[in-house]
């Protein structure tokens, strides 16, 4: 951690981040030996890489991530699930936490069912599979769904949590954040309205500085006058 | 081109029916992410044309046999709606819109990085509320900046241009009366940082020299549509001035555990 | 595929709010969300708008033409109305002719314009039996969420109150405006878990059991109706929605002027 860029600067495709020695990172590439924007986001330079941060963007699965996806499809040995990406991912039978019996499916997970799953893994032509065999994954039930850009899960989660335990402190909501934009929370209708209200001001203004603060307020606000 | 230079459309001063010097550009007016449905959409206005983009994508490929296993495909549509013009357009392609739909496809596709998402399919429509000439240019341009405001991953963002001949002289960006009563059309989208090409159409009849004028003043407008464009995108993003905010980066994981 | 699907967990969540009396926007049941306007948008048209209505978004225009009346109403003048669901709008509308959803669509703004008499379609014949207006009021959908039936409704009608007959141009004397005598506004309401919520969003949408959209004039008399979806509404949810229409329908109507 050497260079920390300090300014939050726009940048479109084609705009040129470096001539330099700097090396080209994620969001970039190369042409004629300098580093250009490959898409529209924030420049970042981290040991002496020049990245651009998406601001948008669908969202493309990793291995390891935790997502929530949504059952589309049911066949005899396994879930189609929509994960809020260009690319829909089984969830085979061995990847569930029960014995399900071949044909049998439809009685565990329903179209319309929504999961906390992980991204087990993506090959070179983006083929997905999920897996819910692992401590805490499950099936979601009750609570409300909210929907943000991908791009946006860190700054929802916030530097060391910070942002999200905000959050969570205010309206004493339980909130988990799937790393593909979908967001599950739980707890009192009106809490949850609060929760989701904060959660799109971070997704409108993701791109706005101060914006702990003017969450802060928000919440501060609301909470403020209903004691 | 109807051809027919008897029609003054350019007087001795060199000024156009309009009012514009022969390398004069209409206004243009630029907006990034006008609709709330699409990833990515612009408005385009250039003099009378004005043009919505819409982008969808990458999503999943429909028709599946269209799917590429190494990389998305990009597919443009652009269409005229049935009052953007004089005479009433039956809804839906023509020839002409099919034909247009295709060039513009192959010059995005170009600047997208398409590897980046194989078996997908980046979709782009192009909706003409209002012609006055130059649509596929403007077109292109919404197309661009909405692609751009989707997050596209994409080289740079490419403008478009025409230039033609009226009265025997090399004019920029015609409007309605000199596309119809002008002697060539040469529409243009290129790259101007690196002077790549994408879309290149001529009808009508041109000198060698004529040509070089006019590929001239396309690639000096192309600049000019271009600064427009990320002047667009730029205010759709501004950053609200104030103390810098370091980029967190947690994975969602750790956040999740239950209290 | 994957959009048209409506999680459980959201399905649960508005049948919920709705079970309090709420929204999931925070709007009272009989709220409409805000509307804009925009008139004379398109030079090309005779008469063109723009509206919105929340996140719904519609362009109409209206082209007008000389052509023969039909042979039973020789002199009258000719509506055609057409909706687009143009893939722009939304990502699950498709190219292609128009499906099921917009021929409805079309036909129920048709009807309320039609039955109403909003235009006076004897002041649009110009040779009895052989040349009259033929009007064609073209809808098409630029950002769909929710309430379609409402924000074309009032783009038509915004369009063609705009719209000047090009007599000029076609060589039969000064250019007039429209013959219109009424203001037709159509409000759609939708039965969710009992309940009647005018103007649905998408989601809201999705969950409906049955929608009813109820056209009134100036009057506040019924011109067209419209029941739509595979659920049922109890004579007193149609009765609600009838008077939800007539009484919204003021308020609209004052607002377009």
């Amino acid at each position: 951690m050497n260079k920390e860029s300090m300014t939050r600067e726009l940048v479109l495709p084609g705009d040129l981040l470096d001539a330099g020695d700097m090396k080209p990172g994620e969001g970039t590439y190369v042409h004629d030996g300098k580093i250009f924007a490959a898409m529209l986001g924030i420049k970042s330079v981290k040991s002496n890489f020049v990245n651009v941060i998406p601001l948008g963007g669908r969202y493309i699965p990793a291995p390891g991530d935790m997502i929530i996806g949504k059952v589309i499809d049911i066949g005899p040995s396994n879930w189609l699930v929509d994960i809020y990406s260009p690319y829909p991912a089984p969830l085979h039978v061995n990847e569930v936490p029960w014995r399900v019996e071949f044909g049998d499916t439809a009685r565990y997970l329903g179209v319309g069912d929504t999961l906390l799953a992980k991204v087990l893994s993506v090959d070179e032509t983006k083929r997905v599979q999920v897996t819910m065999k692992e401590q805490g994954l499950r099936k979601l039930q009750g609570g409300q769904i909210v929907e943000i850009s991908h791009s946006k899960v860190p700054r929802v989660i916030g530097k060391n949590g910070s942002m999200i335990q905000m959050i969570k402190t205010y309206t004493n909501c339980r909130i988990f954040i799937g790393q593909n934009g979908r967001i599950w929370m739980d707890g009192n209708m009106e809490d949850m309205v609060h929760a989701m209200r904060a959660i799109k001001m971070i997704d409108e203004g993701a791109q706005t500085l101060k914006l702990t603060e003017r969450v802060k307020e928000f919440l501060e606000s609301v909470y403020r006058k209903e004691e | 081109m109807g051809g027919n230079s008897d029609m003054k459309l350019i007087d001795e001063n060199g000024i156009r029916i309009d009012g514009r010097k022969v390398d004069e550009l209409r206004p243009i007016k630029i907006e990034a992410g006008v609709l709330k449905s699409a990833d990515g959409s612009a408005y385009v206005e250039i003099g009378k044309n004005k043009v919505l983009a819409a982008v969808y994508g990458p999503r999943e490929c429909h028709p599946r046999h269209m799917q590429n296993p190494a990389k998305a495909i990009v597919q443009c549509k652009y269409n005229m709606i049935s009052f953007s013009v004089s005479d009433r357009k039956r809804p839906g392609p023509d020839r002409r819109s099919v034909e247009i739909s295709k060039l513009i496809s192959e010059a995005m596709e170009y600047v997208v990085f398409t590897e980046n998402y194989p078996r997908t399919s980046i979709d782009v429509y192009i909706e003409v509320l209002q012609a006055n000439a130059g649509t596929r240019c403007a077109g292109l341009t919404a197309a661009a900046v909405a692609l751009a405001d989707a997050g596209i991953p994409m080289k740079d963002i490419v403008p478009a241009v025409a230039v033609g001949k009226v009265n025997d002289q090399v004019v920029l960006d015609l409007n309605k009366e000199e596309d119809n009563y002008g002697q060539a059309d040469l529409p243009i989208a290129m790259i101007p940082r690196t002077g790549e090409v994408l879309l290149m159409q001529m009808d009508g009849h041109l000198t060698q020299a004529e040509f070089d004028k006019a590929l001239e003043m396309g690639v000096k407008a192309c600049h000019e549509i271009y600064e427009l464009q990320k002047d667009a995108l730029r205010r759709r993003y501004a950053i609200v001035n104030g103390e810098t905010e370091e980029e967190p980066k947690e994975p969602a994981e750790d956040v999740n555990e239950e209290a | 595929m994957a959009r048209s699907i409506v999680s459980e967990i959201k399905r649960d969540h508005i049948h919920k709010l709705i079970a309090d009396g709420k929204r999931v926007d925070g709007r009272a049941w009989d709220q409409v969300r805000e509307i804009s306007v925009q008139t004379n948008v398109v030079e090309t048209a005779e008469g063109s708008s723009r509206v919105k209505i929340g996140n719904t978004e519609v362009i109409v225009g209206v082209k007008m033409t000389v052509g023969e009346p039909f042979a039973d109403t020789p002199n009258k003048g000719v509506l055609s109305t057409n909706a687009e669901l143009i893939p722009m709008a939304s990502p699950s509308f498709e190219s292609g002719p128009p499906d099921e959803n917009s021929i409805e669509l079309a036909r129920v703004v048709d009807r309320g314009i039609r039955e109403s008499q909003m235009i006076d379609l004897e002041k649009l014949c110009i040779e009895p039996g052989k040349k009259v207006w033929i009007n064609f009021v073209d809808i098409y959908v630029l950002d769909f969420d929710g309430n379609l039936f409402d924000a074309c409704n009032l783009g038509a009608v915004t369009a063609i109150k705009s719209a000047i007959v090009p007599a000029k141009a076609n060589g039969l004397g000064e250019d007039y405006p429209m013959p219109i005598t009424c203001t037709p506004i159509s409000v759609t309401s939708v039965q969710i878990e009992n309940s009647i919520l005018v103007d649905p969003t998408l989601d809201e949408e999705k969950v409906a059991a049955a929608r009813l959209t109820v056209t009134t004039d100036d009057n506040g008399d019924l011109r067209a109706m419209q029941k739509g979806l595979s659920g049922a509404l109890t004579l007193e949810q149609v009765k609600t929605a009838i008077e939800t229409s007539r009484r919204l329908g003021i308020e609209i109507r004052k607002l377009i002027g």
